[in-house]
């Protein structure tokens, strides 16, 4: 470890945890702020939150304080267990995505050598925690919500996986470490300054993956299980409180880990040229991994709030004929380039 | 499927909207002003009213509270009968019912009931809405002068 | 159960809660073999206000629709009954609450008929103006709306933004932004304040700015496209014997639009407009058909703003008005679709009876008919695009 002090594994995991859990509420709250309150709040003309806090920034502590004095309200037909666990299993499945994401040179919780294979494997939990949600919930709207989540996740897992396999071809490792490691010694056409960020070269690649994340975060113009005009909050919608607010977490935690992986497999992750080694590089590399979070994120969110959304069909047909297809070809092309060039 | 076109003008417009400023307005800190015009509130100019209960009659929600009774007035010139007149003892107008269709302003005769653009009469308590006779004439000192009309109209009464 | 008596039910209250049961239970016990119900609304985003309807499903499909309506039922028609023209004139205006100008102009087009007047001409365009603000405000409302029921977050608040434009005027003007009560028998209530012309040609110019956006944001948007192209087709035969009107069935290829084809003395006559049809039927041509109606509204008012007349605003009438004994059918071009009243009169300060024949009302009789095998995202997309409002369903 950098610091030059020996610590104990149990100490070292207990400092991870903590730092896992410290940054999974922050950063989604800061998501939510950002884009949720106020950018989408300026795209529609207005200003969003402004009360609490300077700008509203205070807003986000107070709608979680909201969600967490609500009365735990269980319909009276559900199935207890299940529908308590649901969003345990939701938010597990986010938590777990955080182990691998490295920001900075030394700091990542572990780094796997199959780290994006495992993130995304976990990732797909959640569709497990979305059935529960919809099938416990005893209400024809949330089941309605969960079928069609379930069909949408697995449909998308596939295209997000397939653009993945692009990245690992060209990076020739699994780990995130490794594919950072790669684009930050790459070169472009032998000018190495700024290394080879893949979204130069997997362009179509990076395009699938942000599309495909979209749908498995459920938004918009994917976002039929949540269909809010026709659905109310549709596997959501018997959930209040805190079991609300796990969701909610899980939601804007996921798209920050998604974001994440997204900017670290094709920008370049914590990696930003001249970055020293030593403390000052993992200081600096957190905060360059979040201003390219933040960009990620802004494409997905300024999509979330532009289009109307996908019938389910269409949404199966995008996936299936469209996107699956054309990140084969690429995997392909992939493959052919990298051992000819 | 050719996304490019449609879809990405959206995401333009978008774009274009979120850097221009926003147009909502801080209420409470900033308060627009409404029209001249606008129906706010009804006040009342007492010494106007002869209490012909026209307004009253007239509300389609019965929203008026009207009693009075009849005095004697000194008469005219010297030598002359009394005058009787007649005198509000309440006038209550009930905010909680009333719908601001403007019958009760319109048909007084006797110009006694004025609209006025003040809005920010909300209560806590829906019993504090039927304003009384002094409420109402505290509610004269917002009334502003009719507007100017506009080029071509006839500019004959009021 | 409380211990302290009540008084016992009638028969008439024992009849009809008996009868309600029963009703339910019909549907359930038919129902109940195949699919799933689902009830959407009345409490429900997508349904303008409170609507019920009552799908049987099979999977996602719908293979059973009915729409129960009622929910807002105030009692217009028995209201009209007892009480004066100039009350209900005020109390008309909140059937069809968002084209808020053009709920009074038919009554009291059908009164003057009557009374045999007619308001001066500065009057008649003021009317007619005002008559298309209203049909601006509705169906701006109608564009923003449509892309929120679709998901599209955003249009709606530019809707809002592009409207308060109009509904300030209306409120300059009127003293009322949403229920302007400002059609008397024999005219109109206030002439226009000073400037309100010019304000009039640059919210007009504000609203065409916003047309332009909304067919790049939404209507060009191929998604917008892939969701409603298609989606609940009405054939004009079918459309027409069901009722409908207004741009849904203009959005079908029938070429009717009372403010040309119906005698009426607004000004309609005076200005160069164009009826827009579409021949598809489907949701998206019912959007495009309202989006040029939004800018022939615009271009009407522009032009009638330049030719306005001057003069009164206001012919004779006696202070108390009494309609001489007849019966008068007018009806209107309504934002909504064709809205008419017929004025029963028997010389008294009142209407004798009022029928009410709202635009909404047909249109929304086509939906059984047009929910079968449609998917539930297209049973929003259909409900959205005919565009009704539920106070002129119910009255």
């Amino acid at each position: 470890m950098f610091l030059a002090i020996e610590l104990a594994w149990w100490q070292l995991t207990a400092i991870k945890l903590g730092a896992v859990l410290t940054v999974i509420p922050l950063g989604s709250l800061v998501l939510v702020y950002v884009f949720l309150f106020k950018m989408m709040s300026h795209m529609q003309s207005r200003l969003g939150p402004m009360e609490a806090g300077p700008h509203g920034s205070l807003q986000v502590l107070a709608e979680a304080g909201k969600f967490l004095q609500k009365e735990d309200i269980f319909p009276a037909r559900a199935d207890r267990t299940v529908f308590a666990l649901a969003p345990v299993v939701v938010i597990v499945s986010t938590f777990m995505l955080y182990a691998v994401i490295p920001a900075g040179p030394d700091l990542v919780v572990e780094d796997l050598d199959t780290g994006i294979f495992f993130a995304l494997a976990v990732g797909s939990i959640s569709v497990i925690g979305v059935l529960m949600a919809g099938w416990s919930s005893a209400s024809k709207y949330s089941l309605l919500g969960a079928l069609r989540a379930a069909g949408q996740l697995i449909a998308y897992e596939l295209p997000l996986v397939l653009a993945v396999v692009g990245v690992v071809i060209q990076a020739g490792t699994m780990s995130l470490q490794g594919i950072v490691t790669s684009q930050a010694q790459g070169e472009i056409f032998g000018f190495g300054l700024i290394g080879n960020p893949f979204i130069l070269t997997q362009f179509v690649g990076f395009v699938i993956f942000i599309l495909a994340a979209q749908a498995e975060l459920t938004q918009t113009p994917f976002d039929m299980p949540v269909a809010e005009s026709e659905l109310v909050a549709g596997y959501m919608t018997e959930y209040s409180g805190f079991r609300f607010l796990f969701f909610f977490i899980a939601e804007f935690g996921t798209a920050f880990a998604l974001a994440g992986i997204a900017a670290t497999m094709f920008l370049g992750g914590w990696y930003v040229p001249f970055l020293p080694d030593g403390l000052l590089g993992n200081l600096i590399g957190p905060a360059v991994l979040g201003g390219k979070i933040m960009v990620i994120a802004f494409l997905i969110f300024w999509m979330r709030f532009t289009f109307p959304r996908f019938r389910e069909d269409q949404l199966q047909a995008i996936a299936w004929k469209f996107l699956i297809p054309i990140s084969l070809v690429n995997i392909a092309v992939t493959a052919v380039l990298k051992v000819v060039f | 499927m050719a996304l490019v076109p449609g879809v990405v003008k959206g995401l333009g417009v978008t774009l274009r909207t979120m850097l221009k400023p926003a147009v909502t307005v801080q209420y409470p800190h900033v308060k627009e002003a409404p029209p001249t015009r606008a129906r706010g509130v009804i006040a009342l100019k007492e010494e106007n009213c002869t209490v012909c209960m026209l307004c009253a009659r007239e509300c389609p929600d019965w929203c008026i509270y009207i009693e009075g009774h009849g005095d004697k007035a000194p008469p005219r010139r010297e030598g002359g009968k009394p005058r009787t007149v007649f005198l509000l003892d309440r006038f209550d107008i009930d905010y909680a019912l009333c719908m601001y269709c403007g019958i009760c302003v319109e048909v007084c005769p006797f110009d006694a009931l004025f609209w006025s653009p003040e809005y920010e009469y909300s209560e806590v308590s829906i019993a504090d809405l039927l304003h009384d006779k002094d409420k109402l004439g505290e509610w004269m000192g917002s009334v502003p002068e009719p507007p100017p009309l506009e080029v071509g109209a006839d500019a004959k009464k009021k | 159960m409380s211990v302290t008596s009540q008084p016992a039910p009638t028969d008439w209250q024992k009849a009809s809660y008996v009868s309600a049961q029963a009703a339910d239970a019909r549907i359930n016990l038919e129902l109940e073999t195949e699919g799933m119900i689902l009830n959407i609304g009345p409490q429900h985003p997508a349904t303008h206000g409170t609507l019920r309807i009552v799908v049987r499903l099979d999977g996602e499909e719908v293979i059973w629709a009915e729409p129960i309506c009622g929910y807002m039922h105030r009692g217009y028609e028995k209201l009209t009954e007892v009480r004066t023209y100039p009350q209900v004139t005020t109390l008309i205006n909140r059937i069809d609450w968002l084209g808020s100008f053009a709920n009074e102009v038919p009554f009291i087009l059908g009164a003057e008929q009557l009374m045999g007047i007619e308001a001066p001409p500065r009057a008649q365009w003021i009317r007619t103006i005002l008559f298309e603000m209203a049909r601006i405000a509705n169906l701006t409302l109608f564009l923003g709306d449509m892309g929120v029921q679709l998901g599209a977050l955003t249009p709606v608040f530019y809707a809002f933004r592009d409207r308060e434009y109009v509904l300030n005027l209306i409120e300059a003007a009127t003293g009322g932004r949403f229920h302007p009560n400002y059609d008397r028998i024999g005219g109109i209530k206030d002439d226009l304040p000073r400037g309100w012309v010019d304000e009039c040609k640059g919210a007009m110019s504000k609203v065409r700015n916003f047309c332009d956006e909304l067919e790049d944001l939404l209507m060009g948007n191929e998604i917008f496209q892939t969701r409603t192209r298609g989606v609940g087709v009405i054939p004009a035969s079918i459309g027409l014997d069901y009722g409908l009107s207004g741009a849904n069935i203009r959005a079908s290829g029938v070429d009717w639009d009372l403010r040309r084809d119906a005698p009426s003395p607004l000004a309609w006559k005076e200005v160069d407009w164009k009826v827009w049809t579409h021949p598809d039927g489907d949701s998206f041509a019912r959007y495009w058909v309202r989006l040029q109606e939004v800018r022939e509204a615009t271009s009407i008012i522009d032009q009638l703003l330049d030719g306005l007349p001057a003069g009164p605003i206001m012919t004779k009438v006696p202070k108390i008005i009494k309609v001489p004994a007849g019966e008068v059918w007018c009806h209107t071009e309504n934002p909504l679709g064709e809205m008419g009243y017929y004025i029963v009169s028997q010389g008294g300060l009142g209407p004798f009876r009022c029928k009410i024949r709202s635009a909404s009302f047909s249109n929304v009789s086509i939906v059984p008919w047009l929910l079968k095998g449609v998917y539930i995202p297209d049973v929003i997309t259909i409900l959205a695009s005919l565009y009704f409002i539920l106070g002129d369903i119910d009255r």
